[in-house]
């Protein structure tokens, strides 16, 4: 059976994007191991609200690690200490009695927080609009299996295509860079047969939409690798840089 | 008894043979040129797997579309937390597969509770599906030779469905939101993100626009459009505990419903027997383990209640119980389908060892999913490909590897097979409003298989509305797009406000969680898997107190007009119990047991749930008649013209 810890959670609260944030610590109390992270805070908002105060407002929604909605940086790291997870799949029997627990919201200049521990991430929307897809319209489409894919390709592919778009990338990323995250969309396109009509013009819509939406450069540090939720390799960016230079010889 | 009303809604089911219905459909439908679509304005609210394709589809065809969601960015809808697959009657495996079983299975998985001619359409559709997700590039599993790869579901004896690991709903939505990012790109669809539609504007009769508030800056806005499409999924979180997302709401629907669209089959509700048991009263959601664990993984419980007393006490572990001592009571059970049955069925007879007092965790509800077997035979490597990341986000949840002991697992309300009426077009009892998807009252009827919640989104939104809707739509070429400032807007714009107000100014002490919870309560013991003529009525009673609670005693601290996570969830909460007694009064109408349907009462002498067909074969359509008032029973009837209607057989 899992044990009961205390601890000071220290919660960066901030009312909105151009207002000073600081950081409010909360004791909590004897919060069961089996509590997800998500639920902590839900019981810390509970009591919040009881008391007649305002709730800490964070982005979540599955909470099965899928829809990429909770973000959250716990104790330096996005997505908190577990590895291969998201905040929503982390769960109080990683902290120890006594610990003190620091949350704060994604911190990068294309990320503005909206309040509290809520970012704005719209700017990853607008590098997927900028050429993320194959342009085809619905319907007029040949027999599924009329293109065989190489079941390893299949699988280096679908790699690339777990990415959930939560953004860590970006927050652990000491540039601000997006690389990891724009790499990911483009690799599982151009692995794929039905990405090639359009591989030179997508690498450099999206790689040009990320630099004029304010993200770094990347600097081969890694941090994005190690912190990825869903373990999407940086080999991707090798792949991203291919692409890219392939394509702007291409002109 | 509710009150019945003689009117009968009009399906428009076409005339012809079943399998030419759509074909003739198509041939003869009214469609709107390309000069004129540019001329008109759709609202798609919602970008799930129906939403985002709909809205991508319309998109391409010409017609400026207005996509909204409640979270940060389409990709998010819940649609993405589908695992196991997507049906499709390609017969890719060889294995006897075709149109019309598929058709077949899924009308007898429904236990015979929905339209012949929409399933049929369906499963016609099914094959176009697949074509166009890998034609996006979803990376759908394959074979060595480079062909698609097929995994087997509930409720059928072949290989249809198609996965992409245990991410199928992910990489399926994910197709669809790059096909909507194409459209934006082109300026063809705009996206409004964190905005929650909180009612639908009627002007003459007509569906002509939404109230949305911006959940950001907390402002109530207008929007008006041709028509209106309603994409927002299921009302699983009545319940408080689903397998939901904790946006996951009904609200939508409920405008839609309040506005004068029927809704349909309320009580059908789909309890998923594979999910991780509730461990306390502070959890927030219950997490499924995919259906497709079921094609390798053998279900048990003791077959000595001293057995089951030991593990409920914590003296004796699964492994401590040798083969013999086990119950596997699905294959003894349904020797034809064992794992393998639907999801009705396999949730039921859970309950019922469970209720037996063979539980095998500290609650005494939970069962055993068990992959000692599967790796006996396959090899440990094996089953990691095929389910690893599964067990990975068992082992995180519980801190019990799978590898090394069984699952335990108990059923949890996951689908809503009701949902807002339509007819054979997708339209609803409003003219210019139409329910894709989920939120529907879908293609189901009263239980709906494994792989086909995504078959029928993406059919809806890519391959079913595109065509209908142009029906609608030809004769609205001539009507200007409306100007918000009509008294309708200003009208019901107002009443948004008013209903916040009043809600920001109860100022009592309750939390809407708090509340919430009772309510999944309520709904959990007395609507549940199991209903009976008195757990009904005392649902409707209590159902009234927590109402009561929520209008002397909720607290939603801050204010309306900015960013408010408290008052979005009351908003949704207030509809929520709405949709409790609804799904009340519809269950307690239905006296028979069908699909997820069950009442004690309806059960044959060896526990199976048993129809009434001589007075049940229809669509219950209730429609609202006020607040406060009982609403009003409409029957479509069901007729079954190409399959014979029999008690659902899984045995052999």
């Amino acid at each position: 059976m899992d044990k009961n810890i205390s601890f000071n959670l220290k919660v960066w609260r901030q009312r909105g994007p151009k207002e000073p944030g600081k950081f409010v610590t909360y004791p909590m109390k004897d919060i069961p191991g089996d509590t997800s992270f998500l639920e902590m805070l839900d019981i810390l908002n509970e009591e919040l609200v009881n008391k007649g105060e305002e709730p800490i407002v964070f982005d979540h929604d599955c909470r099965e690690g899928i829809c990429g909605m909770c973000s959250l940086y716990v104790n330096g790291h996005p997505h908190g200490p577990a590895t291969g997870a998201t905040t929503c799949q982390l769960y109080m029997r990683r902290f120890n009695d006594g610990d003190t627990i620091t949350v704060e919201p994604w911190r990068s200049a294309a990320f503005p927080v909206i309040r509290d521990l809520m970012v704005d991430r719209t700017a990853f929307d607008k590098i997927q609009q900028a050429g993320g897809y194959v342009s085809i319209n619905t319907g007029g489409i040949p027999d599924a299996n009329a293109i065989p894919i190489g079941k390893d390709i299949a699988e280096e592919a679908m790699d690339a295509a777990a990415c959930i778009g939560c953004g860590a990338c970006v927050a652990a990323c000491k540039n601000g860079s997006a690389m990891l995250f724009v790499s990911a969309k483009v690799s599982q396109f151009a692995l794929l047969p039905q990405g090639q009509p359009e591989a030179a013009r997508r690498a450099k819509a999206m790689v040009a939409k990320m630099d004029e939406l304010g993200f770094g450069n990347c600097t081969n540090t890694r941090a994005c690798e190690a912190e990825c939720p869903k373990c999407i390799s940086i080999s991707n960016i090798a792949r991203l840089n291919r692409e890219f230079i392939k394509a702007k010889l291409a002109d | 008894m509710a009150k019945i009303s003689s009117v009968k809604p009009d399906s428009k089911i076409p005339e012809g043979p079943l399998a030419e219905k759509w074909t003739n459909y198509k041939a003869h439908q009214k469609l709107v040129n390309p000069a004129n679509k540019r001329n008109l304005d759709i609202i798609v609210v919602g970008t799930g797997l129906a939403g985002a394709s709909a809205a991508a589809s319309l998109g391409a065809m010409g017609f400026n579309v207005l996509n909204f969601c409640i979270q940060d960015s389409p990709r998010r809808a819940h649609s993405i937390a589908a695992q196991g697959g997507i049906n499709a009657a390609k017969n890719y495996q060889n294995d006897g597969d075709s149109v019309y079983r598929l058709f077949y299975d899924t009308i007898k998985g429904g236990d015979y509770r929905a339209r012949e001619a929409n399933v049929h359409r369906l499963a016609e559709v099914s094959g176009a599906i697949i074509d166009q997700c890998v034609a996006q590039g979803v990376p759908f599993a394959r074979e060595y030779g480079g062909l698609l790869a097929n995994r087997s579901f509930g409720g059928a004896q072949v290989s249809r469905t198609f996965y992409a690991r245990g991410q199928t709903g992910q990489q399926l939505l994910l197709g669809a939101y790059s096909a909507l990012n194409y459209q934006v790109n082109l300026g063809k669809v705009k996206l409004y993100t964190r905005y929650e539609m909180l009612d639908v504007v009627i002007i003459d009769g007509r569906a002509r626009g939404i109230i949305a508030r911006n959940l950001v800056t907390g402002k109530v806005e207008r929007f008006a459009a041709h028509a209106v499409v309603i994409a927002t999924g299921g009302y699983g979180n009545a319940f408080f505990l689903s397998t939901n997302a904790m946006g996951s709401n009904g609200s939508a629907a409920l405008q839609c419903y309040r506005k004068g669209a029927y809704f349909a089959n309320p009580c059908f509700a789909q309890i998923h027997p594979t999910c991780i048991p509730v461990h306390g009263d502070k959890q927030s959601k219950l997490t499924l383990m995919s259906e497709s664990l079921r094609n390798d993984g053998r279900i048990w419980v003791p077959k000595k209640l001293e057995d089951a007393k030991a593990l409920q006490a914590g003296t004796k572990k699964a492994s401590d119980i040798p083969d013999e001592d086990r119950d596997f009571y699905l294959e003894r059970r349904y020797p034809a389908f064992g794992n393998l049955v639907p999801r009705d069925v396999a949730s039921r007879a859970a309950k019922e060892r469970c209720d037996k007092g063979f539980g095998v965790n500290n609650t005494g509800l939970a069962v055993f999913l068990d992959f000692k077997y599967a790796i006996q035979r396959l090899g440990k490597e094996v089953v990691k490909q095929r389910y690893g990341n599964l067990f990975d986000m068992y082992e995180e949840i519980t801190d019990v590897s799978p590898y090394e002991a069984p699952m335990m697992i108990y059923p949890a309300i996951h689908y809503t097979m009701g949902g807002i009426w339509v007819d054979y077009e997708l339209q609803t009892s409003i003219p210019g409003l139409f329910a894709i998807g989920e939120a529907n009252f879908s293609d189901h009827g009263a239980n709906r298989l494994g792989a086909s919640a995504l078959m029928q989104g993406l059919a809806d939104g890519y391959f079913v509305l595109p065509y209908t809707m142009q029906n609608y739509l030809s004769d609205q070429i001539q009507v200007k797009r409306f100007s918000t400032d009509a008294p309708e807007f200003v009208a019901a714009e107002k009443a948004v406000n008013d209903k916040i107000a009043k809600l920001m100014s109860i100022k009592g002490k309750r939390s809407v969680d708090s509340i919430h919870k009772e309510l999944g309560l309520v709904m959990w013991d007395y609507v549940g898997m199991a209903r009976t003529k008195e757990s009904l009525e005392t649902a409707i009673k209590k159902i009234a107190e927590v109402e009561k609670t929520f209008w002397s005693d909720l607290r939603i601290p801050g204010v309306a007009d900015s960013l408010n996570i408290e008052l979005e969830k009351a908003l949704r909460l207030l509809d929520f119990i709405e949709i409790g007694k609804l799904m009340a009064y519809d269950a307690l109408n239905r006296e028979e047991s069908c699909g997820g349907h069950f009442r004690e009462e309806h059960q044959t002498e060896e526990g199976e749930a048993k129809r009434n067909d001589e007075e049940f074969s229809y669509v219950a359509c209730w429609k609202y008649t006020g607040e406060g008032n009982e609403p009003e029973l409409l029957k479509e009837d069901l007729n079954y013209q190409y399959i014979k209607v029999q008690q659902r057989n899984y045995k052999n």
